[in-house]
């Protein structure tokens, strides 16, 4: 090997630039392996067979999609009721997070007086947010807009199911749905201000107005940030803690009869759906993005 | 002479290119606070409950301010959450595994963005596919590897996956750090490297220095992610207690402390008193951060705005 040195520097070069960046790979491998990869296997035996914690170790003795039929179709759980709110906690909110942090950005992007002020406030839920102290702050005391109008409830009520029921979720939830936005604001406010102001500038001499602005330069300059924003607004909310899905399956990890394989096969339903939500994100993207390209 | 007049009256209050009008300037600052007031409501409200009196609470024309400033709400909070030792371990619980995720994070941003190896691509995408996995699917098979390895209530199964780069959100991170270290150029590395720097010197003298950005995101994040962390903490490790664990546990450790009392008080007056305590312990359990967080604000805000993520 020594004596080809001369000649195969280059691979040489290769081979020590291989070891060095496996090396500095080296912790996340060990982590993958362990924390990730391991326990995804793992997780899927465990749905797969019944599960005894013996002297000597774990049993397992094959049960086949037993737990995953007793979690589809069970209807004293109601494991699918669960998870129908649960995803569809995630299609109404992700849209509104957006929404909402687009729009807060968009005011926040300029000079004025306490812009510093009204940025820290928009992010301080991040902050504090912790399971415990939404379930003390904002399932007890929130805001009440049953009481405060009543009209606006009347006439969502004599909306089709199909629109009355997002917006009233939106409506019920508007505070936590809010605390969801810190991050997704703060990307926005970058984004926001890689915009170069020539190209404002030269819109403006054209005749565009401020209308005509935001779709044709703003959006297009933030639409990778918006994809971003999308995928971890869909794993941020699929995470809550408080979620129908997630509490459901923490309950049920020691259920007595079906230990472990149970909440496992529950948590692989639950990995599908939001996978399925996730490609659904990517397809909108792109279908969107082809158009406005096109155009 | 008139009409001069009215288009000075019109650029004043509809504004100009030059500067905003006073209307739109109102709008602006109507819609800014009405936003922050519902963003802050939940915590106006629970600052101003925390201070009431048992008789201010049964008052019922008392709503929005107390009749005289009550500290015994947070005297029994603090007994409940039993705040310092609770504050030692949430700060050891969140300095600890943001150390270690900053250490691990930055050396694989580093590895795949000046390396060129086989199989990097694959690495790549599975780095951002662990972000996509739900912790519940892994929450499980983890619980009995640490109950196999006798690991269970202890602080280990918060820090070993922050030492090997796959703590909260670690994947955000590695990109961040990735992104840093891809953009500047690698003549550095070269001259270094002429100068006798090993690779790790490279990153420990050159890269490093380079990204305080992605350094002060990375630290300020999962500070306060890992600050705010209770469910893998509850499964894991449900005899340590950080603030949000005692907080989640409120009305429990509550009772155990002053259980003969509540017992014997009884009806709807308990219920009450316990709504202000329980207030009070919210905004004990949630001061710290929110001091640090007044602090460092502007470091958290332009963090973000540094890291890369618009990728100029």
């Amino acid at each position: 090997m020594s004596k080809n040195n001369k000649l195969n520097t280059g691979s040489t070069i290769q081979r020590r630039n291989a070891i060095s960046g496996y090396l500095f790979l080296a912790p996340w491998l060990i982590g993958f392996a362990l924390f990730v990869a391991y326990p995804l296997i793992h997780s899927i035996v465990l749905s797969l067979n019944e599960v005894l914690l013996g002297p000597d170790g774990i049993e397992y003795t094959w049960q086949g999609f037993f737990y995953f039929d007793h979690a589809w179709n069970n209807a004293r759980d109601n494991f699918r009721g669960a998870l129908t709110s649960q995803v569809s906690m995630i299609c109404y909110m992700t849209p509104v997070i957006l929404v909402f942090s687009l729009l807060i950005a968009l005011l926040l992007n300029g000079k004025f007086k306490m812009r510093a002020f009204f940025r820290g406030a928009f992010f301080m839920p991040v902050i504090i947010m912790s399971g415990p102290t939404i379930s003390k702050l904002l399932t007890q005391y929130t805001v009440n807009f049953s009481d405060g109008a009543p009209l606006l409830y009347d006439f969502l009520a004599s909306l089709p199911a199909a629109l009355s029921t997002p917006v009233q979720y939106v409506l019920d939830n508007l505070v936590l749905i809010f605390w969801f936005c810190g991050v997704q604001i703060l990307i926005f406010l970058a984004g926001l201000q890689q915009v170069g102001s020539d190209l404002y500038e030269a819109a403006s001499i054209d005749g565009a107005g401020a209308w005509e602005k935001f779709w044709k330069i703003t959006l297009p300059h933030l639409s990778p940030l918006i994809l971003i924003s999308a995928v971890y607004t869909v794993i941020d909310v699929a995470n809550y803690s408080r979620g129908a899905v997630v509490t459901m399956i923490d309950k049920h990890i020691f259920n007595q009869q079906y230990i472990y394989s149970y909440a496992s096969a529950m948590s692989w339903i639950y990995f599908l759906a939001e996978a399925l939500v996730l490609v659904a994100v990517l397809l909108i993207f792109k279908f969107f993005g082809r158009k406005a390209t096109r155009e | 002479m008139k009409k001069y007049d009215r288009n000075k009256m019109r650029q004043l209050f509809l504004g100009s290119k030059e500067r905003r009008g006073i209307l739109p300037t109102i709008a602006l600052y109507v819609i800014l606070i009405g936003l922050a007031f519902v963003f802050l409501y939940p915590l106006l409200y629970m600052i101003v409950n925390a201070f009431f009196s048992p008789d201010d609470l049964t008052n019922p024309s008392v709503t929005w301010i107390p009749t005289k400033l009550y500290f015994g709400n947070f005297v029994q909070a603090y007994y409940t959450l039993d705040f310092f030792r609770s504050f030692g371990m949430s700060v050891f619980l969140s300095v600890v595994p943001s150390l270690l995720q900053l250490i691990s994070c930055s050396l694989v941003g580093f590895g795949l963005a000046r390396f060129e190896f086989p199989l990097k691509k694959l690495w790549l995408v599975l780095v951002v596919a662990t972000f996509m996995v739900p912790t519940l699917v892994l929450r499980i098979p983890r619980y009995l590897m640490y109950y196999y390895y006798g690991m269970l209530d202890t602080v280990l199964p918060t820090i070993l996956p922050a030492a090997f780069g796959q703590g909260l959100r670690s994947t955000i991170f590695i990109l961040i750090f990735f992104a840093f270290f891809s953009s500047y150029p690698q003549s550095f590395d070269e001259a270094a490297s002429l100068d006798g720097a090993n690779r790790f010197t490279i990153y420990r003298k050159v890269a490093l220095p380079a990204a305080s950005g992605a350094i002060v995101l990375c630290l300020l994040f999962s500070f306060v992610w890992y600050w705010n962390e209770t469910s893998d903490l509850s499964l894991f490790a449900p005899n340590i207690f950080t603030l949000p664990q005692q907080l989640r546990m409120f009305s429990t450790k509550f009772s155990d402390l002053y259980g003969s009392e509540g017992a014997m008080a009884g009806g709807e007056s308990v219920r009450t008193l316990n709504s202000s305590i329980e207030l009070a312990g919210t905004m004990l359990s949630i001061l710290p951060t929110v001091i640090l967080y007044l602090v460092l604000q502007k470091q958290f805000v332009e963090s973000v705005e540094r890291s890369g993520i618009t990728g100029e």
